[in-house]
């Protein structure tokens, strides 16, 4: 457990009106440690099913280090270790019996830079599928095409199935990578700054799609891109130097912040 | 630009400018030195080797000397003992490979394996011969092609480790945490992602390899011996191409000398199309 001695601000417990909304990730006292060096301090925050969390915060803030324990992506590492609860659902998904890949499996993540696999458009999704479930060939097509249609990749690509993944423009390989992340049914999608590779218009495609996907999800996001944050989100998580400072309803957050370094952080007087 | 142009005159410029040429004289002149000596090892091989070149060679067992015959038999036995030793040493050093590149990047373990594979890599080839010649020509009585694979593959194994090694290092960490991503586990994501991103180069790494074994002589002189004739028993004594070269060549014999040089220029021949098809391999893996 923490032994913190700071307070946490009172927004941070009280997001805004959230009583019709379904707690799908609870972050509790969450502590993370880089070998001895403290990244996140304290972190509580919760992540509604069916709506889009953002946060936000100047570099080195934690944010990124933050979604990568919701997935436990951090475990890939050495010396890397995080204290506290994470409860997905009910389960406290830092428990050490806690298994990895059907954790990833339902935990979702889109990264910074496009990361399609060296093979075609059609295996790079039906790869994930068939991990977890033994398919007919129709009814695998079937979901590759609904993946990528979820993805709006569909029309581009249906007749280049067979073409490297890597043979696609950056916004179309960004679009493949959720698509794939959509096929193997997840709960929980993580986006880490998932346009900031990308041009307006690929940016703009998959801003729609985070909105078109929050019915089915519970979405997390990781942008410096304040507007962006503004445009998708329901929630705004602010964060500096590795404490949750400031976190509620993303209108309330961008109108009237309660704390004065979020103020200085959206009206852009640093970071 | 006036201090420019008036910089362009000055003494020290005009020193530098001297020095520069001098410098790249000197580089164009060594670099022309090395390679002359190459040009020649490959003209007098053309020269010598390429008049023997004929069916023959590659139809007819090496002759007594004044008979006339080929190479047949040292060219099968060194591509099937070549063959066995990549064989052997390949998924060895694939697996000791992807240990240090990938379960044991952060090991201890991994650094200490890193080094002892150096030492095996850099060590004479003579050492290895002598090596295997105690462990298996001694205990079983007498040489054989077996022992000469086996030579041959301790050989490749440190090679592929190294390649095996630095080209999945190569594939960025993004990648196996989006394999991570979607719920694949460890040995799946090397399998199927890391050997995909990595294949060009770890192939690229069997074939230089083959290309460094393929002229090896010393190791074989100790385990595979020679053969006279043609065989297809590993357990009986082989012949290669490079103890054939190294006998015939030392011989007092002209029709002996000449197969020496025509086995030469052979075996360089393959070797440089190993190269090339290797350097193409690697050109492919650095555009995509």
């Amino acid at each position: 457990m923490s032994t913190a001695n700071f307070t946490v601000p009172t927004v941070a417990a009280n997001p805004g009106n959230t009583d019709d909304l379904v707690e799908k990730i609870t972050v509790k006292n969450l502590d993370f440690y880089y070998g001895d060096n403290r990244a996140l301090k304290d972190i509580n925050v919760s992540l509604y099913h069916g709506r889009v969390t953002a946060f936000i915060g100047p570099s080195g803030c934690g944010k990124s280090t933050l979604l990568r324990v919701l997935n436990r992506m951090y475990d890939l590492y050495p010396n890397q270790r995080a204290t506290g609860t994470v409860r997905l659902d009910n389960d406290n998904i830092l428990s050490p019996s806690q298994d990895l890949n059907l954790l990833r499996a339902k935990v979702g993540m889109v990264f910074q830079k496009p990361t399609p696999f060296p093979m075609t458009i059609y295996e790079n999704i039906a790869f994930g599928i068939r991990l977890y479930e033994k398919l007919s060939k129709s009814d695998l097509d079937g979901r590759v095409q609904q993946a990528l249609q979820r993805a709006a990749l569909w029309n581009e690509v249906k007749d280049k199935l067979d073409a490297n993944g890597l043979s696609l423009s950056g916004g179309q390989q960004q679009r493949l990578c959720i698509a794939r992340t959509v096929a193997v049914r997840p709960e929980v999608i993580l986006f880490d700054e998932p346009c900031s590779a990308l041009d307006p218009i690929s940016t703009a495609k998959i801003e729609e799609l985070i909105d078109e996907l929050k019915e089915d999800y519970t979405i997390a996001i990781v942008t410096h891109n304040m507007q962006q944050a503004a445009r998708v989100s329901d929630f705004t998580a602010f964060m500096y130097l590795g404490e949750l400072v400031e976190y509620g309803e993303t209108t309330r957050m961008f109108t009237t912040p309660s704390d004065r370094r979020t103020q200085d952080y959206i009206t852009g007087r640093f970071g | 630009m006036a201090t420019l142009a008036s910089g362009a005159s000055s003494p020290l410029y005009a020193k530098r400018r001297r020095k520069n040429v001098v410098t790249m004289a000197m580089a164009y002149a060594a670099t022309g030195f090395g390679l002359s000596w190459l040009a020649l090892i490959l003209g007098v091989l053309f020269w010598e080797g390429f008049s023997g070149l004929s069916l023959r060679v590659f139809t007819e067992m090496t002759p007594p000397p004044g008979a006339s015959g080929g190479l047949l038999n040292p060219i099968i036995g060194s591509l099937v003992m070549t063959f066995l030793a990549v064989l052997i040493g390949t998924p060895l050093g694939v697996l000791a490979g992807t240990y240090l590149a990938e379960y044991g990047r952060y090991d201890r373990l991994s650094s200490v394996v890193r080094f002892i594979n150096d030492i095996l890599l850099s060590a004479p080839s003579i050492v290895i011969g002598l090596f295997i010649y105690e462990l298996m020509v001694a205990q079983m009585g007498h040489f054989s092609g077996w022992a000469g694979a086996v030579a041959l593959a301790v050989i490749v194994v440190p090679v592929v480790v190294r390649t095996t090694e630095d080209m999945l290092t190569l594939v960025p960490d993004t990648l196996r945490e989006a394999a991570a991503s979607v719920g694949l586990p460890r040995s799946l994501m090397i399998q199927k992602v890391a050997y995909r991103a990595a294949r060009a180069g770890m192939i690229t790494g069997v074939l230089l390899a083959i290309a460094r074994i393929s002229g090896e002589t010393a190791p074989l002189l100790f385990t595979a011996l020679n053969n006279q004739f043609w065989t297809n028993n590993m357990n009986a004594p082989v012949s290669s191409l490079p103890v054939v070269i190294f006998q015939f060549a030392l011989s007092p014999y002209k029709d002996w000398q000449e197969l020496a040089w025509t086995g030469a220029l052979i075996i360089t021949m393959a070797v440089l199309a190993l190269s090339i098809t290797a350097r193409f391999l690697g050109g492919e893996r650095k555009k995509s």
